[in-house]
């Protein structure tokens, strides 16, 4: 168990910057996510506190102590890697214990050790076989034994779910949750699943092109999104974002050639929203009301499509040259004619400046 | 559908092109257990040991294929497989510019300018280096010959071994020296066999070059003497000795092919079975 600091962290390949300027730190025990596209940098940060990449510049510290410029094996961390790396010339007991064997632990304790943590992972009915007869749930879980069985301080995953299919990814999901509440350890996630990230993680550090955009628990990065790329990056469906200016007590919904005005009363302008200026008003799916009769705070849209989940429905409205998601907890999504009119829920909507940053 | 007449043509001409091919294999049968053999295919009369007791007992042969082409075969393939291990290694995960280039520079090299054409400088380097007449200078010539393609099979080899195998071992706690020998080169293992026993039989049979830079009869391999089968006096070839010289010449080659195909099955450029 350990706390991780990490201060100014830079790295480039060539002219690429990887990642700029991370400053990040994580408590002792707390499972913390790295979400973002692909190439915003999250793999090679994690890669840098593994000791697999040295950065350009900044500095990592383990437990207090600097570790930027040592290898990997001074470091006393254990990784998962995406593609697990299990060794196909050896059988599953030799790939688990390899940890305990460079470190020169003698054959039967080795033995006693992964026996251990083999059947505590459900596994242990395999380690005479290799890693080639395996599923892709087993494989991955004997990635995640040979990480646990040198009691590393901290544990880092480099998208080991990534290879699963959907319904192993789910059992896999819940089961490395419950593991890391039992082991107690301190995890670095890296993961584009927002999802997965929800689930898992104590904290959620969303990254873009190199930069942290936001650091929270998942609620304060649902409730609270900083900037647009968060909000829409957060939920699925994601958050819709619609263009507008807002003019005396109306809004303008800008989504097409001619604006729909939308009465301002009763919502919650944000202080810094000058009157007369343009910005992004952003709602989730699940905070919009469809109507077939128009109100003072609705928008006029035409139906595009709807989508029966089972458990819920989507319905896909087209407002001017933009589609809008909204979610609805029903099994079947009601009839509806072509023209329907929006209403958004006044309490859960987010205003995003020209800047993209959040308006408050 | 082929018409009868079609039919009967590609048969016959199946049935010449393998008689053209498996007449020299009947030969190789027959002729060795023929104290009468000649260069025609006949089934020997009264068959013998003869022919084989002869050759046994002949000294120079004796050494030359189970102690000077066994040395030779067995230096160039060391040599080779070490050298083209850590260069296709080297290249294949180093971080120097164009060094990916520098394996087809040496292949089209090694292809351009024959070991024939290049026999004459190679002579006179292995003179000036003073291993003119030595094993040591006849494997130097062959390792150099057989680098370029040996490194060009083996890096299809490094290269199917994905690099994450080395960084968990890394993180794991493995030091360089302990990641090469517990993951890197038992997984790369059968590209160093199929390179090792081409390069062996590549070797083995190797007439040119040992011909040329050896000098003492003591010292010249196999193929090279083949030779001491001719009669001094009229120069003709003693089919029925050469024959059977022949059988034991490619019996080690063909224990060498079995044996790999038993135990590994021969994979060339398949890379690693997960």
């Amino acid at each position: 168990m350990a706390s991780i600091e990490i201060r100014n962290l830079r790295k480039t390949f060539g002219k690429v910057v990887a990642v700029n300027e991370v400053s990040l730190s994580m408590t002792d025990g707390e499972f913390v996510a790295l979400l973002g596209p692909s190439g915003c940098g999250k793999t090679t940060t994690l890669r840098m506190i593994s000791g697999l990449e040295m950065p350009d510049s900044g500095s990592i510290h383990i437990n207090g102590k600097d570790v930027t410029s040592l290898p990997p094996r001074s470091r006393d961390v254990a990784m998962v890697f995406q593609d697990y790396a299990l060794y196909p010339h050896m059988t599953i007991l030799d790939n688990i214990g390899y940890p305990l064997k460079v470190r020169g632990a003698p054959h039967n304790e080795l033995k006693e050790q992964v026996t251990s943590v083999a059947n505590n992972l459900q596994i242990g009915g395999l380690l005479a076989r290799r890693p080639g007869q395996l599923s892709g749930g087993q494989q991955q879980r004997v990635a995640v034994a040979r990480a646990v069985v040198h009691h590393a301080q901290v544990f880092l995953f480099d998208e080991p779910l990534s290879n699963l299919d959907a319904k192993l990814r789910l059992e896999a999901r819940a089961f490395l949750k419950h593991l890391q509440r039992e082991v107690g350890i301190t995890a670095v996630y890296v993961t584009h699943d927002q999802a997965e990230a929800m689930a898992l993680a104590d904290k959620i550090v969303v990254m873009k092109d190199g930069s942290i955009m936001q650091a929270g628990t998942p609620l304060e990065i649902y409730r609270h999104p900083v900037n647009t790329f968060v909000a829409s990056f957060i939920g699925n469906p994601p958050m819709n974002l619609l263009p507008c200016e807002i003019n005396g007590g109306s809004i303008y919904v800008q989504t097409g050639d001619s604006p729909q005005a939308m009465s301002a009363a009763g919502l919650r302008l944000p202080a810094a929203l000058a009157k007369g200026s343009q910005f992004t008003l952003g709602v989730r799916p699940e905070h919009i009301r469809v109507l077939t009769e128009p109100a003072a705070d609705s928008i006029k849209g035409t139906l595009y499509v709807t989508q029966t989940l089972g458990g819920e429905a989507l319905v896909i409205v087209r407002v001017g040259e933009q589609l809008i998601t909204i979610r609805l907890f029903e099994d079947e999504a009601p009839p509806l004619p072509n023209e329907v009119y929006l209403s958004f829920d006044a309490d859960h909507l987010f205003f995003f400046g020209p800047d993209g940053q959040v308006l408050r | 559908m082929k018409s009868p007449m079609q039919r009967i043509l590609l048969t016959g001409f199946t049935v010449i092109l393998a008689v053209f091919f498996v007449t020299p294999l009947l030969w190789f049968v027959f002729a060795p257990f023929n104290p009468q053999a000649s260069l025609s295919v006949t089934i020997p009369q009264s068959p013998s040991l003869a022919n084989f007791e002869e050759v046994l007992s002949n000294e120079m042969a004796m050494r030359g294929l189970l102690q000077n082409s066994v040395i030779i075969g067995i230096g160039t393939m060391v040599g080779t497989s070490l050298i083209a291990a850590l260069a296709a290694y080297g290249i294949s995960r180093g971080t120097l510019p164009g060094r990916k280039i520098l394996t087809y520079v040496l292949i089209l090299f090694s292809s351009v300018v024959s070991g024939t054409a290049s026999m004459v400088p190679i002579f006179k380097l292995i003179y000036d280096l003073g291993l003119i007449d030595t094993h040591i200078g006849v494997i130097l010539v062959m390792i150099g010959g057989s680098i370029p393609s040996a490194i060009f099979i083996m890096q299809d080899f490094v290269e199917s071994v994905p690099r994450s195998y080395e960084e968990a071992a890394m993180v794991a706690g493995a030091s360089p020296l302990q990641i090469f020998r517990d993951v890197t080169f038992p997984v790369m293992r059968p590209g160093v066999l199929v390179v090792g026993i081409w390069v062996l039989v590549g070797a083995w049979g190797s007439f040119l070059t040992p011909f040329i830079l050896l000098r003492n009869i003591k010292l010249m391999p196999a193929s090279v003497t083949f030779f001491l089968f001719y009669d001094l006096e009229s120069g003709m070839p003693q089919i029925r000795l050469i024959s059977a010289y022949a059988v034991l010449y490619t019996i080690p080659v063909l224990l060498l092919y079995l044996l790999i195909n038993w135990r590994y099955g021969f994979r060339f450029f398949g890379g690693i079975k997960q």
